[in-house]
């Protein structure tokens, strides 16, 4: 079985005026299994958001090798492989929530009763059955970013690109997405790459951490986590001790020392 | 207290404007000596003698008399006539500027070097007077005949309106295409459509906040081009034309120059009303997500 990513030695160089040229990724290796949760993280300018619009085909790379599910990007996103949301969660606004889960489908020439049996099994999926008829202006924070994640299950894709989903909720929202994440991970079985600026967010969520760092922006670890299965990952795993140790490793992956007091939780 | 008044109350407002409006003239009138007021020769404030200003009553009571003499049409039959003649005219110019404006927006957000090519000529296409056009457009057309089709002085006019009125429409459309936010442009590009289906999904819903302030301003314009160049073509039967012809009578008959002058507001309100309808029934794309 194919992996559902597959990145050799891939490397971006952004060109510049006059000859100057910025090196956001360098010979960047990574492998991602079918079902697997893999975080990308590190600080800004890292070529993590670089590394996903790779993946996701809406830029390419000036050398090396990208494949998802053994296909090029570009054919993998013509076949629509993967679902990808970003930080805004990009919703129509003249859309309804039931518009805007189905927008995917109805412009591929899905047909009217299966796609609404598709955005029905979605909004429950997602908690938001009684709002299919609203709008995103009347929608919190979170809510628009649950809708956002329906849409890109829309079409049942094996790999889930997301390019930091929760980055502009707060804490408590953010805490309740990721809960419900690992248990939408486990219904659709999907794969899934998760670029995060937070250390516990990545923990938590992850089967592995994928630590970067800038200038040039290449991978400088890779961290197991895996903190067992959907079921046991709950609000307890967060005070949980193999949660802290995974904590404090990818905080030393990312700072290139110890950190003493590693139970000290950053949020971020 | 709620956030958007009943349109009884809106209504009520809008009455209450007009009703300012007089008062302030009235008062104005009332108060102000009938000579103005003069200051070492210059004249600081206007004349409120019944020539320069007259009274409100009598404007509108000059509309139900006879234009001419006592005998012969009202004076609001030929302004009315006057005025549909001219909406005619601008209603067309409206549809020929909407139509440019929007062809040239979507030209120009397609290929960038379209936008860095011709919007310069869009700008500068505006500060060119309409005076200046007007005998230009009318010697063209002279020449233009195809088929039975005759090229008419009303043709012009109508060119000339629709000059000004795609100036918005370009401006305010090639803004609302460019509207989209980089995620939505990103997420087209996902699902792997092509530039007509992402215009079709995204960029035309997109910019209706911008279309239709541009399609309002382009009404307007239409309007004001329409009146303007019926003056400098010398096109009988509009509006433009009885401003200037009753303007000759000012001193004997001080209330009729503003019979045409009321035409030309009516045909602006029943342009802008259009527009507002347009609007409705474009609402649902007006609404706007708030931030996550």
């Amino acid at each position: 079985m194919s992996s559902a990513v597959e990145v050799r030695a891939v490397s971006r160089t952004f060109g510049g005026r006059k000859g100057a040229s910025v090196t956001a990724l360098e010979s960047v290796d990574l492998s991602v299994a079918p079902g697997e949760f893999v975080s990308l993280i590190g600080p800004s300018g890292c070529g993590k958001s670089t590394l996903l619009r790779l993946i996701a085909d809406l830029d390419t790379p000036t050398s090396g090798e990208l494949s998802v599910f053994g296909k090029p990007a570009r054919q993998a996103r013509v076949d629509q492989d993967y679902g990808i949301a970003f930080q805004q969660a990009g919703l129509l606004p003249w859309k309804t929530v039931t518009g805007n889960i189905e927008l995917p489908l109805a412009l591929h020439g899905v047909g009217r009763s299966e796609r609404k049996a598709r955005v029905s099994e979605l909004l429950e999926l997602i908690g938001l059955t009684d709002f299919a008829g609203h709008y995103p202006d009347q929608l919190s924070g979170g809510m628009q970013q649950r809708v956002a994640i329906a849409r890109a299950l829309a079409e049942s894709p094996k790999l889930l690109l997301m390019d930091e989903p929760f980055g502009a909720l707060d804490e408590m929202t953010r805490e309740r997405m990721q809960n419900e994440l690992v248990r939408i991970c486990a219904e659709t079985q999907a794969a899934v790459v998760f670029v995060t600026h937070s250390i516990p967010e990545a923990v938590f969520l992850s089967d592995r951490v994928v630590v970067m760092s800038p200038r040039p922006g290449r991978i400088t670890d890779v961290i197991d986590v895996s903190l067992g299965g959907p079921a046991e990952r709950d609000d307890s795993l967060r005070e949980d001790e193999a949660f802290f140790r995974g904590v404090a490793k990818v905080r030393e992956a990312l700072h290139g020392v110890p950190v003493a007091g590693a139970r000290g939780v950053d949020t971020r | 207290m709620t956030r958007r008044s009943a349109p009884l109350g809106r209504l009520a407002l809008g009455a209450l404007g007009i009703a300012a409006v007089i008062g302030v003239w009235e008062a104005y009138k009332a108060v102000a000596p009938d000579t103005g007021v003069v200051i070492g020769g210059t004249t600081v404030l206007p004349r409120s003698s019944d020539i320069a200003m007259p009274h409100v009553w009598d404007m509108f009571s000059r509309l139900s008399d006879p234009v001419i003499g006592t005998i012969g049409d009202t004076m609001w039959q030929t302004v009315l006539d006057a005025g549909l003649f001219t909406l005619r005219i601008a209603a067309f110019g409206w549809i020929i500027g909407v139509v440019v404006g929007f062809a040239l927006a979507l030209v120009m957000q397609r290929f960038t070097i379209a936008e860095a090519a011709v919007l310069p000529w869009i700008v500068l296409s505006q500060t060119v007077p309409l005076i200046a056009i007007a005998p230009l457009v009318r010697r063209w057309g002279s020449q233009i005949t195809i088929g039975g089709f005759e090229w008419q002085s009303e043709h012009s006019v109508a060119v000339i309106a629709a000059y000004l009125a795609f100036f918005p429409v370009a401006v305010g459309v090639l803004r609302g295409l460019k509207a989209p936010d980089a995620t939505h442009v990103d997420l087209m590009h996902t699902y792997g459509i092509g530039w007509w289906r992402t215009l079709f999904s995204l960029r035309l819903p997109a910019s209706v906040p911008f279309l239709l302030p541009a399609l309002r301003l382009a009404a307007a314009s239409a309007v004001i081009g329409t009146v303007v160049a019926e003056v400098s073509i010398g096109l009988r039967g509009g509006v433009g034309r009885l401003i200037i012809e009753y303007a000759q009578s000012a001193s004997s008959d001080p209330a009729k120059p503003w019979a045409p002058i009321f035409a030309a507001i009516a045909v602006g309100l029943v342009a802008a009303a259009f527009v507002g309808l347009l609007g409705l029934a474009l609402k649902p794309y007006r609404r706007s997500e708030i931030p996550a």
